[in-house]
């Protein structure tokens, strides 16, 4: 599609507190996904999220604003167990939210039988990274939209979303999964937490730090993320991003903690047909999403009248102060 | 709740890099000697080793089935590009059932008998429900469900096998991106088949050296090895049908008939705890996922 037949690029923006909702909305955001106050959001840090009454206001105030609210309850129902999970998409349904994002085939089978008029987004979590598999979804549920996994490259976006039978989402800015997003229990290999049971990923309750001859050695559950001398920088102990070692060398095996950014690469996401473009982070401060839900906004406005895009470095309010196009460049094949 | 006689052994597809000629004897002493009800094979990890042994697939598959062993057809774990789609159709067009590791392949498989691998979220009732009602007649769950879990999978699908991850390296994460081609400096595209080095995996420990992970191309295990041994009557007790072994360099036959003999009641799990000791004194042993804990530890009970 070019430019001028295809609907302007849908900016998807994170919210961790009411607050930073009203934030994101005034900053320009098309729709605003957030969770409700327990396990049922792949985002279940203390103090974060909505509880009913706060989605509720949330959701009217976005709408008085002209902006959606996606209810994420993106975590997989607990076995024996599923009252919670289905509880936060009954009231996600009747608080009007404007879609869920779900990845779990019992919750989406759930939603689809009980709310056939709830629009459904299949959520990262769920892993698809083929159209085929997004036809699946598709099929059997009404899937309206697949939130993409963050290990395509362009090329590959463009081929999925051609051959999807509904709407595509790409990451766009911060946390960077290197690992395929739902199908990753390396954190509750270290911590017994995981992000698909339990909502969380290398959590801070399990973090500790130590130091060792003026080294600080930083910790997930029983295992060395990292060490790091006193001159270079310490970031979160996020399992994947952590520094190892084997037979063959040591460092960052699996990736540096670097963040994702691809507004250079919007002309091209947006040739791909992808529909909308997501942030990360609604663990985030509201520091960090007015300044990145603003850039992103001059970014596709620009993009949409054909201006040239602004570059300003959004670098200093990523994790690891750098950013990569990730996948998307690939640079990996 | 399943009698530990009536349960049956499984094992997984080989999840490493082997030479071809290892990969057929391997197969080949499986079928003549393991106690083993169902062998699933086929490439899972990475479509770019699938030309080395397709040519002695078929042979192995017939050996396998002279063998007296149900032979399932193993799917891709991460298929994106569209020769690795394709290879699902087709694998969905043989005569024996296929084991979906990725949501792609189902359209191909709903309506007919098939198998879903440990590498399907299935995390509750609902979607194995979902899933048997679709036509799968066995369920491999994710190795990191807890029992409580794995029971009330098992009591919402009793038509269905459910199978529990029971020996190995644990599978913990996929990705698009080659690790071993990563560390020797290489991409995916020129990666050399430089993981054929590493026929269980190569390990990866924490700069404090605690042994931590091991790397297999684009997948990430653990460095334990998990072993439910011990918990193998427990699983029955939930109603699991089938324990999942993993293949490793280890002697598979002798760990195939550990475990026959240990579910058949002619072997005390210690003693068994100690004859795979024995097999390979340096492994670490883990069952933490099963015990609703950190999944590297060895939880007792």
């Amino acid at each position: 599609m070019t430019a001028t037949e295809r609907k302007p690029l849908e900016l998807v923006c994170p919210a961790g507190t009411p607050a930073a909702l009203r934030t994101a909305v005034e900053a320009g955001a098309d729709a605003v996904y957030c969770g409700f106050r327990d396990e049922t959001n792949a985002r279940n840090f203390p103090g974060l999220n909505f509880n009913r009454e706060e989605m509720a206001s949330a959701i009217t105030y976005a709408r008085t604003h002209g902006a959606k609210v996606l209810v994420a309850i993106n975590t997989h129902a607990r076995a024996g167990d599923p009252g919670p999970w289905r509880q936060a998409i009954d009231d996600a349904a009747a608080l009007g939210a404007y879609a869920v994002i779900l990845a779990d085939l019992g919750l989406l089978d759930y939603a689809a039988g009980r709310h056939p008029d709830l629009r459904l987004h299949l959520s990262v979590q769920a892993a698809a990274a083929s159209a085929d598999a997004i036809n699946f979804y598709v099929d059997a549920f009404g899937v309206k939209r697949a939130v993409l996994p963050r290990v395509l490259t362009v090329d590959e976006i463009a081929a999925v979303t051609h051959h999807a039978r509904c709407e595509t989402e790409t990451f766009a800015f911060g946390g960077l999964c290197v690992m395929t997003e739902g199908r990753c229990s390396l954190s509750s290999y270290a911590t017994g937490k995981s992000p698909n049971m339990n909502g969380v990923c290398s959590p801070a309750s399990h973090v500790s730090y130590r130091k060792d001859d003026g080294t600080l050695v930083s910790r997930l559950g029983d295992f060395t993320i990292d060490r790091s001398a006193p001159d270079q920088p310490v970031g979160y102990p996020t399992l994947c991003k952590g520094r190892f070692k084997t037979a063959i060398g040591e460092g960052h095996l699996f990736e540096e903690p670097v963040s994702l950014d691809v507004r250079t690469l919007l002309p091209a996401l947006a040739a791909a047909g992808v529909t909308a473009i997501k942030i990360e982070g609604r663990q985030r401060s509201r520091a960090y999403i007015k300044a990145v839900v603003s850039a992103f906004r001059k970014s596709v406005d620009a993009l949409e009248t054909r201006r040239p895009l602004p570059l300003d470095s959004l670098a200093p309010l990523t994790e690891g102060q750098t950013v990569t196009g990730g996948a998307y460049q690939k640079t990996w094949r | 709740m399943t009698n530990p006689q009536s349960m049956s052994l499984t094992l997984g597809p080989l999840l490493f890099n082997w030479p071809a000629d290892l990969w057929r004897d391997f197969y080949a002493r499986i079928a003549d000697e393991a106690p083993i009800d169902t062998v699933c094979v086929g490439e899972v990890v990475c479509s770019k080793r699938l030309p080395f042994f397709s040519d002695v697939l078929p042979d192995v598959i017939e050996r396998l089935e002279r063998g007296g062993k149900t032979v399932i057809l193993s799917s891709l774990a991460l298929p994106t590009l569209r020769r690795e789609l394709r290879y699902g159709a087709t694998l969905a067009e043989a005569s024996q059932m296929v084991e979906a590791n990725d949501v792609s392949i189902l359209p191909h498989l709903i309506g007919r008998p098939h198998a879903i691998g440990p590498l399907i979220n299935v995390y509750n009732e609902a979607a194995a429900r979902f899933l048997v009602e679709k036509g799968a007649c066995r369920i491999a769950l994710p190795p990191e469900l807890p029992t409580a879990s794995i029971a009330a999978i098992a009591a919402a699908v009793p038509e269905a096998t459910v199978e529990v991850w029971a020996f190995g390296r644990v599978p913990l994460a996929i990705s698009a991106r080659c690790y071993h081609a990563r560390l020797h400096g290489r991409t995916k595209d020129s990666c050399q088949f430089v993981c054929e080095k590493d026929l269980d995996g190569l390990p990866v420990d924490t700069l404090d050296g605690e042994e931590f992970l091991a790397i297999n191309g684009v997948q990430t295990l653990s460095q334990s090895y998990c072993n439910l041994i011990v918990d193998a009557h427990l699983l029955a007790d939930y109603g699991v049908k089938a324990l999942r072994l993993s293949p490793h360099t280890w002697d598979m036959v002798a760990v195939s008939q550990i475990f026959r003999d240990t579910l058949d009641g002619t072997r005390e799990p210690a003693h068994a705890m100690r004859a795979l000791h024995t097999l390979a004194p340096e492994a670490v042993f883990s069952n933490g996922f099963m015990h609703g804990t950190n999944g590297a530890i060895y939880a007792i009970g």
